[in-house]
């Protein structure tokens, strides 16, 4: 045995001297840091890093049997589902993985951002961070799109409508995209190399620096309230801690970060296999449209803000809010570079925080189940219940009947049941009298198409005899002046 | 220890050299750059209207008078590797005798797929919800405009249509408003 371990030494010190490695990386691993930083918020930094390293294994293994055609994309990852030992597994750890690692490079831009740590000297990591984020969200769409099914067809047609919207250069940018006038085997190609070569590789370039820099630099220390950032003395300040309060990162701080990782990549591993790999959906063949195509999660705020966007303001928010909201990320540390970095003393930075998070979070939400999407089958699959046709005339019934006919249901729902799109018509009666009923459906208004051309005269008053009759327990809606002129009328009708 | 380059008649000599090399660096980089640009940048410098063609629809009587029917297209551009993303929808309404409406399946939001519903006689869009009515303006919704409409013409008992590229805001120069107005409605 101690033979063997003489041999390894030997083996080591033989690779060593002609290497020369061990030096600096044992004494890039015991670096000192603040003891303050070594808590458990430090540790997403290189649980991204950690979860990088799974997608470019997971990603490498997927690129033995992927096909980056768009016709034999969507086949080859059927086959790995299906054909392949494990192969839905490995998808399943890409796909997990870039759920994972979107949601934890959020997390540490938010946590960095809250301790102040992109503050002097430390701006060039935050920038090169803010590039590192926008392309792990190129990543997770330029992945989406590999999948190359129904979702990432129209999706694509999406990232292209979009693109389409920049002035003068639209179309070019368009083409740019695709590779090509239409969606197709051009567009499936430059997005694989997008994926696998170019975002990839700037990514590990700069992931690199941005550790560098880290070690070079210094972990931030524990910002404590009223200690400022000075630029002509912060460095020696810093010096002066770890000197007098450092650990080594190794092994004081280096096991938070490690058990993190661990308990992450565990993570992944458990929703792969309890949920398996994500997709594919439908074949990506336009000619099948009956499908309802939805973004992954990452970007479904943004399929929320393009449906809830005014309209007039889409094109223009869409195209100048995030050109903004990068510069402004890119110059934060040149205009908030010095001062407080405790979060009890920055009381706009964790307002701007909460408002973006509950912002995204709910748009996400919300986009799950989207309210404003029609449901294109409920007019065929939601009936009528039974309760709104009781007791009811034979023309209210033959009413329901054109209300569902007409694909109204794709829009309203009845009592919670069918498209969320216009308002539930389970009480509709209460607040439109017949009158407004009829105007309503004929001319539409306040986002409903007219039926003017639809409905024939007798389907109309059918359709607005059921309506009328969908008051629940309530007093149904009524005109006083209708009331008014029908009495006198009557009144008239009785002198004579 | 003497440095090599101290010597001052070496040194301008192989400094010389160095930024001559360089320069040549340079100069070879700038021509390389002009194929490799030429080549990324290819689908930008063909002209959006060289994509489109005549493409045949099919058969007049596949299109009955009054109704609006889905219909299929192989787009002419393309690699073999395209394989079903080559064949396109579209719908076409015959309105009466030679008068035809084909409009893009590609709702003018954000291109995803709409459908048409006869009974209504509405196209609805899954995605966001845009609506058009079946002369293909804007009922309802976020679209800034009515459905793309490709140009078309008959042919003995053909349908033919202009098309060739995604339609998009951008890329539907060629491509008729619907209607008289695309706003109307």
């Amino acid at each position: 045995m101690s033979g063997l371990k003489q041999k390894g030494i030997a083996i080591y010190r033989w690779l060593d001297s002609r290497l020369g490695l061990a030096g600096p990386v044992i004494e890039a691993a015991e670096h000192p840091i603040p003891k303050s930083s070594a808590s458990w918020w430090y540790v997403f930094g290189s649980a991204a890093t950690v979860i990088l390293m799974m997608q470019i294994v997971t990603g490498v293994l997927l690129a033995l049997v992927y096909t980056p055609t768009a016709r034999d994309a969507w086949n080859s990852l059927n086959f790995l589902n299906h054909g392949l030992t494990l192969g839905w597994f490995l998808r399943a750890l890409h796909g997990w993985g870039s759920d994972f690692m979107v949601a934890i490079v959020l997390i540490h831009m938010t946590q960095v951002f809250m301790f102040g740590a992109y503050k002097f000297p430390r701006e060039l990591t935050w920038i090169l961070g803010v590039f590192l984020l926008l392309m792990t969200f190129g990543m997770a769409f330029t992945g989406q799109v590999l999948r190359f099914d129904q979702d990432a067809y129209w999706g694509i047609g999406i990232g292209a409508s979009i693109m389409a919207r920049v002035p003068f250069v639209g179309s070019k940018l368009v083409h740019l995209l695709l590779g090509g006038p239409i969606i197709g085997a051009t567009t499936v190609s430059r997005f694989f190399a997008l994926h696998v070569f170019v975002i990839p590789g700037i990514l590990l370039a700069f992931v690199g620096l941005h550790v560098w820099m880290v070690l070079r630099l210094g972990i931030n220390e524990w910002p404590m309230p009223g200690r400022l950032v000075r630029r002509s003395t912060y460095i020696q300040e810093y010096e002066a801690e770890i000197h007098k309060d450092g650990v080594p990162f190794v092994p004081d701080a280096g096991w938070t970060d490690a058990m993190f990782a661990a308990a992450i990549i565990l993570a992944i591993m458990a929703c792969a296999a309890l949920f398996g790999p994500i997709g594919p959906t439908g074949p990506p063949d336009p000619t099948i449209i009956q499908t309802v195509p939805k973004p992954d999660v990452p970007f479904l705020w943004i399929y929320a803000l393009l449906a809830l966007l005014p309209p007039k303001l889409e094109t223009p928010i869409l195209l100048i809010v995030p050109v903004v909201v990068i510069c402004v990320m890119l110059a934060l540390p040149f205009f908030a570079g010095e001062g407080e970095k405790h979060w009890s003393r920055r009381p706009i930075a964790v307002l701007m925080v909460l408002v973006i998070a509950v912002s995204l979070g709910t748009l996400t939400v919300v986009s799950l189940n989207p309210p404003w999407s029609p449901e294109m089958t409920a007019w065929s699959a939601d009936p009528v219940q039974p309760r709104f046709l009781r007791g009811r005339t034979p023309l209210e019934r033959q009413g329901a009947i054109v209300f569902q006919e007409k694909q109204c249901r794709n829009c309203h729902a009845l009592a919670g049941l069918g498209g969320k799109r216009g308002p539930d018509l389970a009480s509709v009666a209460t607040r439109l009298t017949e009158d407004e009923l009829v105007r309503q459906v004929l001319q539409g208004g306040g986002n409903m198409p007219a039926y003017g051309s639809a409905l024939s005269p007798a389907q109309t008053t059918a359709l607005v005899a059921f309506l009328g009759t969908l008051n629940g327990n309530e007093r149904p809606a009524r005109d006083p002046s209708l009331e008014l002129t029908h009495s006198n009328a009557a009144q008239k009708q009785q002198k004579f | 220890m003497e440095h090599p380059t101290t010597q001052p008649s070496q040194h301008s000599r192989r400094t010389f050299l160095f930024k001559l090399a360089l320069l040549a660096n340079g100069a070879v980089g700038a021509v390389l750059a002009v194929p490799i640009l030429g080549y990324i940048l290819g689908p930008v410098f063909k002209r959006g209207r060289s994509y489109e063609y005549w493409i045949p629809l099919g058969f007049l009587h596949q299109f009955p008078e009054g109704e609006t029917r889905l219909a299929h297209f192989h787009n002419p551009d393309g690699s073999p590797a395209d394989g079903q993303t080559r064949t396109l929808p579209c719908w076409v309404r015959h309105i009466k005798q030679n008068q035809f409406q084909v409009f893009a399946i590609n709702c003018a939001h954000m291109g995803c797929p709409v459908h048409w519903f006869p009974q209504s006689k509405l196209f609805m869009c899954p995605c966001h919800g845009g609506v058009y009515y079946q002369d293909g303006a804007r009922a309802a919704g976020p679209p800034p405009r009515g459905l793309f409409e490709y140009k078309y013409k008959i042919v003995g008992d053909r349908l033919m249509i202009r098309a060739g590229q995604l339609p998009t805001l951008a890329t539907h120069a060629s491509i008729a408003a619907p209607g008289s107005s695309p706003c109307q409605g």
